[in-house]
């Protein structure tokens, strides 16, 4: 496991200035959620945490020395996989044997499926089947960008359990973009919103797991969102 | 969707051509149609088991047949390639894109005296035809289907800590696959065009030369016959890359079976 440490980091693309002046350390084998508004730069920060974006300034670190890029996985709002390989073969991409491709679609219940089509599944499985090829490679890094986005909100709550299960036992350094403040509270050890290129607010949420929605969790909803929406 | 009338069946689209057949047949017995015009089904026929049984009929389709593979290899190879190097190459594509497009403009057929002025009226002329005809639809489709394979697989592919060369087998690839098969099917059909009208320009055997012959000595159901021959290598590989078609999109709901 490894974190990741962002020092003065700004982005830009041409003369839109999409992050500036980013400082952030995210301790390994913690629960971060980013919050904020639709083109805040939630997804280039993401990006550029992943490797996949330089930084226009500043300096992008992996703290504990061997980390590597390809110790990343990403999960993406649209499930990306690849039409024309079976479930298994899916997940089975980028180094990873059958053999632990089973295993992964068997952590998200999908062992029985391996060898549908991923057209013939519905979306919140191809979210499960992508859920599952991220951690197939037994990532050090999880980052995830709106994942549940799409999903209809009983498939959601459950995929935000499995997320927060094997999170839970396996520890991997998670950092989760979404446009939902009630999933980020449930999810995460500490919230961030993002506006104008900035981090806003920079919130620790103490609540033990599993959480329900009771005052405490509300209150720390309503705190983010009125962060978010105020400015 | 009405899928069960009685009409939608296996048998109903043969009905048409089978009846057309019956007729033309009839109408020529009864000599309403002179056989020197068109001869009857069963004349054609017949000419067909007469060449089968002097070995002409197999030796000419054989010759036919080998040079569309031929043409059809050399074109297609060099297509394919020229959509790789420009679809994934920017470099390439800048360098050889807008010739190719402008060169594509030409009707191959119009070479025609050019390439009888290069390679005489031999082999080579007939295949270098098919080989230009071939060419052109399956770099164009080789060349858009890359430029049209997914970004978001690509970038999921290097998150996923593919190689370029897996990049290539696992994504590129095959999501250009629709596209080059369409390019494929389009190219088959170019080819016997091509050849039709290559062996018809002073041929030493294939069907072409079949035909010419037999108009000089007014066969005229060895010149139907050839014009039958032509179709059937013509369905039938359209019929093979059909196949191909089924077997390499079976992840595609659309060529699924059942
Ligand atoms: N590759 C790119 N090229 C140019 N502009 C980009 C690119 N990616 C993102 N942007 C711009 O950066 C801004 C933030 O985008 P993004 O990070 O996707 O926002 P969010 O994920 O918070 O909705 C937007 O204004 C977008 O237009
Ligand atoms: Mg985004």
């Amino acid at each position: 496991m490894f974190g990741i440490e962002l020092q003065n980091v700004g982005k830009s693309f041409g003369n839109n200035e999409v992050l500036r002046d980013i400082n952030l350390s995210i301790p390994k084998g913690s629960f971060t959620a980013i919050v904020g508004k639709s083109g805040c730069g939630k997804s280039t920060l993401l990006r550029v945490i992943a490797g996949l974006e330089n930084v226009t300034s500043g300096s992008l670190a992996y703290t504990d020395g061997k980390a590597k890029r390809s110790d990343i996985r990403i999960m993406f709002q649209d499930d990306r996989l690849l039409p024309w390989e079976s479930i298994l073969k899916n997940v089975a991409i980028g180094g990873v044997g059958i053999k632990e491709a089973e295993a992964a679609l068997e952590k998200v219940g999908l062992d029985g499926k391996k060898d549908a089509w991923p057209d013939e599944l519905s979306g919140g499985q191809k979210q499960r089947v992508a859920l599952a090829r991220a951690l197939a490679s037994k990532p050090d890094v999880l980052l995830f960008d709106e994942p549940l986005g799409a999903l209809d909100a009983l498939t959601r709550m459950e995929m935000q359990h499995l997320i927060e299960g094997l999170w839970q036992e396996q520890k991997f350094t998670s950092v989760l973009v979404t446009h939902d403040v009630s999933e980020a509270v449930h999810l995460a050890d500490r919230v961030i919103v993002l506006d104008e290129g900035g981090i806003q607010m920079d919130k620790q949420i103490d609540l033990p797991r599993q959480r329900e929605r009771d005052e405490k969790f509300t209150s720390y909803e309503k705190n983010i969102l009125d962060k978010i929406v105020g400015g | 969707m009405k899928k069960n009338q009685w009409y939608n069946n296996q048998i109903f689209p043969w009905l048409l051509p089978i009846v057309i057949v019956i007729l033309w047949q009839v109408l020529g017995q009864l000599n309403l149609i002179k056989s020197t015009m068109l001869p009857t089904p069963f004349e054609v026929v017949e000419a067909g088991i007469r060449l089968f049984q002097t070995g002409e009929l197999q030796e000419n389709v054989y010759i036919s047949t080998k040079r569309a593979v031929i043409g059809f290899a050399i074109g297609g190879a060099i297509g394919f390639l020229l959509g790789l190097f420009n679809g994934t190459i920017l470099f390439f594509e800048k360098l050889t894109d807008t010739s190719i497009q402008m060169i594509r403009t030409i009707p191959h057929l119009a070479l025609i005296p050019l390439v009888i002025l290069w390679f005489g009226i031999g082999e080579s002329a007939k295949i270098f035809l098919v080989a230009v005809g071939v060419m052109f639809p399956i770099y164009i489709n080789t060349f858009s289907g890359i430029k049209n394979v997914d970004r978001k697989l690509i970038e999921m592919g290097k998150v996923y800590g593919m190689s370029k060369w897996q990049l290539f087998t696992n994504i590129i690839l095959p999501g250009a696959m629709p596209n080059i098969l369409v390019g494929i099917r389009y190219a088959l059909g170019v080819t016997w065009i091509s050849l039709i009208v290559a062996e018809t320009i002073g041929a030493e055997g294939g069907i072409g030369y079949m035909a010419t012959t037999a108009r000089e000595f007014m066969q005229m159901d060895v010149v139907v016959l050839t014009i039958v021959l032509y179709a059937i290598l013509g369905k039938l590989s359209d019929f093979i890359a059909k196949l191909c078609e089924q077997r390499l999109l079976k992840w595609n709901p659309a060529y699924r079976k059942n």
